[in-house]
């Protein structure tokens, strides 16, 4: 994987300078940290586009910014075409002529060939900038689902886009402002609704979008989406057959995503996902298989012993790194840093632990079990949504949300208090089961409640609540879809894209210079698993019903048959379990608070005194702490410290 | 301090985060408030044990008993009278 940057002319009279593209580099060394180049569109000055080079595939001929053979079309491409061999066949056989064997020129005769319609034909995970200099236009383009990153703003009469928004930094007039609306979001969904960032004026390419830059307009399309069957189209087949073809599509999803000339490498957590993909791999390639995992001292977040069977049953060669309190609390600024959004969880830090791992032990990249949870119907939410449906059709049963235990099991239902509580917490919106987002609605509900500690003057700035806002821009189809889809959709859309991908995924991954990839998230997989009956999905409440059933001859029965257990890692205990470090009391000090201007320091005071007593048991106590302290360092990082900040980046040797 | 003050404090600081007394009600349900939750319960059983030295049994987890102040206060008393 790479680092992309750029700098494109709106207006005629406005020319790009080489400086100010070279300046936007060292932010992104980390993504890219063996090489990097630049392409000015000489004479015209119309565009500037940068590159830092992670090298993966074809390590002598990859080098970018790239160009056809005329020079007319040059592209800086951040991931990976895993299709590129048979792509390439297929270009090579319509006349194109090839000097590398890289999957980035495969990307530029595509579009010489197929327009803008070259993305439908791309297996892969990309940020692209693609200028075709002959009709002067700039496209953008991300991938599918949002693997990677690619954000944009605009300065004057120039657009400025990368992958990180701290390259962007360097050519801001001034510091940017955390948007109200954005920590709305954010103190709903856990992220950002796409295209918007923390920062006002700062916007991403949503997944799945192309943008077109032509004429000093702006035009967006929609090149990909998930959808799902309206009109009971759903995939024929008996369940054998159906498991059969998953098997045969994750295979080779799989397959093609060991593609590299360097070694590859899995992260195994000893869940079902992860362990189900280490034994794809082990069946499909030959090469000894390394794995990496995470170590926690709190016993109920740990899953050594099951990655410990695993390892045995699946011959490979494992290390495992181990993350004190302590370390989560040192290293949640630099997390902070590297994600460039508050989070209302320390979930990230561990994973640029695990990606440090990798790195350190000779790898750069590593296969990964993201996404099997969204598109074959994992989540415990999903559950919870058809546990809250089946009581709605229903709603005077003391009988059905009693099930709800066989999901939480150390959910009290005994005892009228414990009664009342259910039927108030998860009885909420059993009135009206077929709103929109009735499956999301007690996380929201939840998250939304640590907004109590927004100051009043971040308050009275918002306008929408942030759960209509989504709502209203949810597809026309999505109403017609069965609600267990509408609940992956939702999913899909605010936490894979806005989190997991992002502030857990690539930016923990790239701060190492390690580059995850997916073969849960290959779009054939998504496809395929869009067109099952829920049933297959879930059957009953047991999830993930034909992914076990096609990995049942090759995983051990404990591991088929393990409760789910979510990743987490420990939140308000890894700064308050001892004494929390200097930066902590400093950001959440009430002189901070105020000037920050982003929550009442009055309350925040109180949650501090409850963190340091020891008893903040409740999961909005601990998004609420976490959710306050990463966003006053990203004011710290990226506001008040604006110009060290770019100081300290700019010292960053290329 | 009153049962009454110290129990309204308690509540108000640790699950509403304001030392405003008008930011709740004697009588304001903590569950319909959506005030407190399945852990929150944890919570202030824990702190009423410790404060008032009195112990909670299973069959006392009732609303009657603990979802508001007004209820909470006249638990604790009750139960310290028998106590004593």
């Amino acid at each position: 994987m790479c680092g992309i940057s750029g700098i494109v002319a709106l207006s005629a009279r406005t020319r790009i300078s080489e400086s100010d593209v070279r300046r936007m580099l060292p932010a992104l060394r980390h993504r890219g940290p063996d090489g990097s180049g630049i392409y000015l569109d000489d004479p015209s000055g119309r565009i500037g586009l940068g590159h830092t080079r992670l090298s993966i595939i074809d390590l002598e001929g990859g080098a970018q910014p790239m160009a056809n053979e005329d020079q007319t079309v040059w592209i800086s491409f951040n991931g990976e075409i895993f299709n590129y061999i048979e792509l390439r066949e297929v270009l090579l056989k319509a006349g194109h002529r090839f000097s590398t064997h890289s999957d980035t020129e495969v990307i530029v005769h595509a579009y010489e060939q197929y327009g803008d319609d070259f993305v439908q034909h791309l297996n892969g995970q990309f940020a692209i900038a693609l200028w075709d200099a002959s009709r002067q236009r700039l496209l953008l383009v991300r991938d599918r689902v949002g693997i990677l990153p690619l954000f944009y703003t605009r300065q004057g009469e120039r657009l400025l886009f990368a992958s990180e928004i701290k390259a962007l930094l360097p050519l801001l007039s001034e510091a940017p402002r955390i948007s109200p609306a954005a920590l709305d979001q954010i103190f709903t969904f856990w992220a950002p609704r796409s295209p918007h960032t923390l920062f006002e004026d700062i916007f991403e390419v949503p997944p799945g979008h192309l943008l077109v830059l032509e004429n000093g307009h702006l035009r967006e399309s929609v090149y990909w989406d998930w959808h799902f069957p309206e009109q009971g189209d759903y995939l024929a087949g008996s369940d054998a057959e159906l498991t059969g073809q998953l098997y045969e599509l994750l295979a080779d999803a799989t397959r093609i995503r060991l593609r590299a000339d360097v070694p590859v490498g899995a992260y195994l957590s000893g869940g079902l996902d992860s362990s189900a993909l280490v034994a794809l791999i082990r069946r499909h390639s030959e090469a000894p298989l390394k794995t990496f995992s995470i170590g926690f001292e709190d016993k109920s977040l740990d899953e050594s012993a099951f990655q410990q069977q695993l390892v045995e049953h699946l011959g490979v060669d494992h290390r495992r790194v181990f993350c004190h309190n302590r370390d989560i609390a040192e290293d949640f600024p630099a997390t902070v840093f590297h994600a460039e959004t508050a989070i209302l969880r320390t979930a990230p830090t561990p994973m640029r632990r695990l990606s440090g791992l990798a790195r350190a032990s000779g790898y750069k990249v590593v296969l990964t079990g993201e996404g099997a949870d969204e598109a074959l119907g994992g989540y415990d939410l999903f559950k919870e949504a058809k546990i809250r449906q089946f009581w709605a059709r229903n709603p005077r049963s003391e009988w059905r949300p009693l099930l709800l235990k066989a999901l939480y099991p150390y959910l009290e239902t005994a005892g009228a208090q414990a009664k009342t509580y259910l039927r108030n917490f998860y009885g909420i919106g059993l009135d009206h089961p077929e709103q929109p987002g009735f499956s999301h609605l007690t996380r929201w509900f939840t998250t939304a409640q640590c907004k109590v500690f927004f100051s009043p003057e971040l308050t009275a700035a918002l306008r929408e609540d942030a759960a209509t806002g989504l709502i209203d821009q949810l597809p026309p189809a999505f109403g017609r879809w069965h609600p267990f889809n509408r609940a992956q959709y939702l999913e899909a859309k605010t936490l894979l894209g806005g989190y997991l991908l992002c502030s857990q995924g690539d930016r923990m991954l790239m701060a190492n210079s390690v580059e995850g990839r997916f073969p849960f998230l290959d779009h054939r997989v998504i496809e395929f698993a869009n067109r099952l009956h829920s049933r297959l999905k879930m059957r009953a409440l047991n999830e993930k019903f034909l992914l076990k059933r096609a990995m049942a001859a090759h995983l051990p029965r404990e591991i088929l048959e393990r409760h789910k257990q979510p990743y987490r890692a420990p939140d308000i205990p890894a700064f308050f379990s001892a004494r929390p470090p200097a930066y902590v009391d400093d950001l959440l000090s009430e002189e901070k608070l105020r000037r920050y201007g982003y929550f009442d320091a009055k309350k925040v005071g109180f949650l501090l005194n409850k963190a340091r007593r020891g008893s903040t048991i409740a999961y909005k106590d601990n998004m609420a702490l976490v959710g306050i302290l990463s966003t006053q360092l990203c004011h710290d990082h990226f506001i008040e410290r604006f110009s060290q900040t770019i100081h300290e980046m700019s010292e960053t040797s290329l | 301090m009153s049962i009454k003050q110290t129990i309204r404090r308690y509540v108000l600081e640790n699950f509403l985060f304001t030392d405003d007394e008008s930011a709740l009600k004697d009588d304001d349900s903590f569950l319909a408030g959506g005030i407190i939750d399945s852990t929150g319960v944890l919570e202030i059983m824990l702190f009423v044990e410790e404060t008032f030295d009195i112990k909670v049994e299973d069959e006392e987890m009732l609303p009657e008993n603990l979802d508001s102040i007004a209820n909470l206060v006249a638990f604790v008393q009750r139960k310290q009278a028998v106590a004593a």
